[in-house]
């Protein structure tokens, strides 16, 4: 009985070390940090998350050999509270082992590419003390997205989609005193606490929709839920279903509250691709796919779901176009990527959309990653010009100069106090200075030949976003737009647009970064980045290319091994799914569309390359538009006009009016503390104490003071009016005696 | 035999004088002079009764009355030669540095 039940589960019971393994790995970090190396910590955050990786192998062989036969390990009791109950339980099935083997997959190598990151990152930013604090975060937000995958209920799920809103804030604001430039400012705070408040509405959404959920179906648990869905109103369905997407828009940054992920890009650029590019933002994706039950059955909401998708697909597209900053650049691209993934599980391709996210996750880290590389590169070029140059070099050269030594010595052992105090001083030194960009992409050029590993992983990366044969992005897409040209033609162009607009950026980035010639002496100078960085780059490279196989269509009915393995592992959980068969209309047009934009982005960057301080050719042609497309269309400036410009001067109103005037000044200061102040001062003081106990107490004393000024006359020091007194006393007496 | 009221008369004329004498004059001899004299008279009525009622009670009684009245002269005039010394005087009227 005992061992087939341990055949039966086999490593089932590994479950909670998803959780556990990161948190083991932060704790050591964060216990005993102090006293290890940069290379220890790496190993010890590299570690626990690889650590969640086994596992979570582990857990899809037990999953596979019991035919994907959702799994569930309870491990403790969470919440009971009357018709409430519920458990901590970890839920294995074909869908969260996918979401598991991409979160802690990809995050694996993203923290060994971090170590090497990093180690540059806070020498360059003079503070090398945070560089544990990097690893203990980034090991909470494996743990937290562990806890969101692996969730059996709402609730559950819910409290890894705080903890990893937090990590992300906690993550932009690495650099919470400085701008992405190292200059002393709050930007870097700004944006994450902008991502935090973005978030915050969404996560609104998802409460009420949790709030509605419950009061609808009496239970978080997934199946429960699931079960009595065709038992509940279809218009409550669709409020859940709505408000979910309030909560989905917020956390996979959609429309219209996507502002957040670009601002986003001040974290370092191990974040932006872990948590802002592959694991976090899909998180949206997922709970939707996670509740497809719901969602299959309103269709009104999945119109909506797939409407917001395609729209913002296309949409943050077209900012991308305009971005000069490299990571802006990938942003507003991931922006556009969660779109489509989006937009695919709102037209019910759950599948598409899923592979849509693994293949995403691959490839958009990749570039990433690439761009880290890049951007570190022209740090070392410019660090290295600098040096060059020394200080008989022009003026605004030579303060630049100036402070990258400064940097460069703090290599050497500066104590940790002048370190700390070191960022306020330079900044405000080189304020006037223009502070080098190393993300700006009009500072790059012809780092082909410099940064060569990078540039071919940059391009495979570029190729697969892309959805160019046969890189995994071209498969995923192409299941995408397949499932969008049979049932929604509106999202079906829609998405072909934004993908022509993703080939041209990418193009664009290409011949800006890559091609020409250096347009910054920093780029002259770059330098490819160590091993440690590239490693972890060329195995999502290799994942970018091969991501496909996972889910091949049928291709002239000829199904290669590995078609739709995706699909049928998928359909364990979400119940039986078409797979799709290539269509060479839908494949043609994509591809034919994305060459065509890359020839564009040739004949406008590639061939006659950007010279320096030369202005986009783009701008001249297309004037007002590219305008717009560089200024994110103002979206940013409309809701600082449409919305925090009235609740600021809303909250001021209400905190100088209604509670400065109205409720302090007035309500307080005069009514309560006037009438006090009467009841006291007037009713109590003057009258009852004043003209009452005081004037008693005081009557008693000066009648005393009377009697006894009267009675002190007798005692006048005369013997003889004593014996006098004394006389008459017996007198009396003697005469009452006798008269009696 | 002379009867009781003559001696009950003369000690009331005697105790009237020692009282008047200690409430008018100022002289401290002479207001302890007149204390002896109230003294005396009620000695004077109290032997008087002795002799009326033929009771030895009363002339012993009288006995200690003079012995502590002489004991009594002893402090009092010790007193007023004390009152003397520092105050060169002894006017009662002066003798007021207790009044309220």
């Amino acid at each position: 009985m005992l061992l087939s039940e341990v055949t039966n589960f086999g490593f089932l019971s590994l479950a909670p070390w998803l959780v556990f393994a990161p948190v083991v790995g932060l704790l050591v970090n964060l216990i005993f940090g102090s006293r290890l190396s940069e290379k220890w910590i790496g190993f010890v955050a590299s570690a626990a998350s690889g650590a969640a990786f086994v596992v979570s192998v582990l857990l899809t062989i037990t999953l596979s050999a019991s035919h994907g036969e959702a799994m569930r390990w309870r491990l403790a009791e969470w919440i009971h509270v009357g018709d409430l109950s519920l458990d901590w339980t970890f839920r294995i099935d074909s869908l969260s082992t996918t979401m598991m083997l991409v979160v802690s997959g990809v995050g694996t190598l993203i923290h060994v590419y971090a170590i090497g990151y990093m180690h540059e990152d806070v020498r360059f930013k003079s503070d090398p003390g945070r560089f544990r604090r990097f690893f203990v975060f980034l090991n909470l937000f494996i743990a937290m997205m562990m806890i969101l995958v692996s969730a059996d209920n709402y609730l559950m799920l819910f409290v890894g989609w705080e903890g990893v809103g937090l990590c992300s804030f906690l993550l932009i604001g690495f650099w919470y005193e400085m701008d992405t430039l190292a200059r002393s400012s709050w930007a870097n705070s700004d944006a994450a606490k902008k991502a935090f408040i973005a978030n915050r509405v969404g996560d609104f959404g998802f409460l009420i929709a949790g709030f509605i959920m419950f009061f609808a179906f009496g239970s978080f648990q997934f199946d429960t839920v699931f079960e009595k869905v065709h038992e509940v109103s279809h218009g409550v369905i669709i409020a859940i279903t709505l408000f979910m997407l309030v909560g989905v828009a917020g956390k996979s940054a959609q429309i219209p509250l996507y502002v957040w992920l670009p601002d986003a890009m001040a974290g370092p650029t191990p974040v932006s691709a872990l948590i802002h590019a592959a694991t976090m933002v899909t998180a949206g994706v997922y709970l939707i796919t996670r509740s497809a039950p719901l969602y299959s059955s309103v269709h009104e909401a999945q119109n909506i779901v797939a409407m917001v998708g395609a729209i913002t697909a296309l949409f943050a597209a077209t900012i991308a176009v305009g971005q000069y900053d490299i990571k802006k650049v990938l942003a507003y691209s991931t922006i556009s990527q969660l779109g489509f993934m989006v937009a695919a599980v709102g037209m019910g391709a759950y599948v598409a959309g899923m592979f849509h996210l693994i293949t995403h996750a691959f490839f958009k880290a990749l570039l990433f990653l690439s761009a880290g590389s890049v951007i570190l590169g022209l740090e070392r070029g410019h660090h290295h010009a600098a040096h060059a140059h020394g200080h008989h070099d022009e003026k605004p050269k030579k303060k630049i100069g100036k402070r990258k030594e400064e940097r460069h010595d703090e290599h050497h052992g500066v104590s940790r106090a002048e370190r700390r105090a070191e960022p306020k001083v330079e900044a405000r030194r080189t304020e006037p200075v223009e502070v080098f960009d190393p993300g700006d992409m009009r500072n790059m050029g012809g780092l082909r030949k410099t940064m060569p590993v990078t540039f071919w992983l940059y391009m495979i990366g570029t190729l697969a976003l892309a959805g160019i044969v046969p890189f995994a992005g071209f498969w995923s897409k192409d299941e995408i737009l397949l499932d969008a040209s049979l049932h929604f033609s509106t999202v079906y162009w829609l998405l072909t647009i934004a993908a022509f607009f993703t080939a041209f950026y990418m193009g664009r980035q290409i011949w800006m970064v890559f091609f020409g010639e250096p347009r910054h002496e920093a780029a002259a100078h770059a330098e490819e980045s160590p091993k440690v960085i590239t490693v972890p780059l060329v195995m999502l490279a290799v994942l970018s290319v091969l991501g496909g196989l996972l889910n091949l269509p049928i291709i002239n009915h000829v199904a290669l091994p590995g078609a739709h393995a995706l699909t049928e592992w998928l359909g364990h959980t979400l119940g039986e799914v078409e797979g799709g068969e290539l269509d060479g209309m839908v494949a043609g047009i994509s591809t034919v569309l994305a060459l065509l934009a890359i020839w564009f982005s040739w004949l406008i960057y590639g061939r006659n390359t950007l010279q320096a301080g030369q202005i986009d050719p783009l701008k001249k042609s297309l004037g007002f538009i590219f305008t717009g497309m560089e200024n994110k269309w103002a979206i940013d400036e409309i809701y600082q006009a449409i919305i925090i410009t009235p609740f600021t001067k809303l909250s001021q109103f209400l905190a100088d009016v209604i509670d400065g005037k109205f409720w302090h000044d007035w309500f307080h200061d005069t009514v309560i503390a006037g009438t006090y102040n009467w009841v006291s001062n007037i009713a109590l003081d003057k009258y009852a104490d004043q003209k009452g106990i005081d004037a008693f107490a005081n009557g008693l004393g000066v009648w005393t003071q009377n009697i006894s000024a009267t009675m002190r006359q007798v005692q006048n020091g005369f013997v003889r009016s004593y014996a006098l007194s004394v006389l008459l006393g017996v007198v009396l007496i003697v005469g009452y005696l006798i008269l009696k | 035999m002379i009867p009781i009221n003559y001696y009950i008369i003369l000690s009331a004329i005697l105790f009237t004088i020692g009282v008047t004498g200690v409430l008018v004059r100022r002289n401290a001899l002479i207001i302890f002079m007149s204390i002896e004299l109230m003294l005396n008279a009620a000695n004077l009525a109290i032997v008087a009764f002795s002799s009326v009622l033929e009771s030895f009670s009363g002339q012993i009684f009288v006995f200690f009355v003079i012995a502590v009245a002489a004991a009594e002269v002893a402090v009092g005039l010790a007193l007023i030669v004390e009152i003397f010394k520092s105050k060169r005087s002894i006017d009662v009227d002066q003798m007021s540095s207790l009044k309220g």
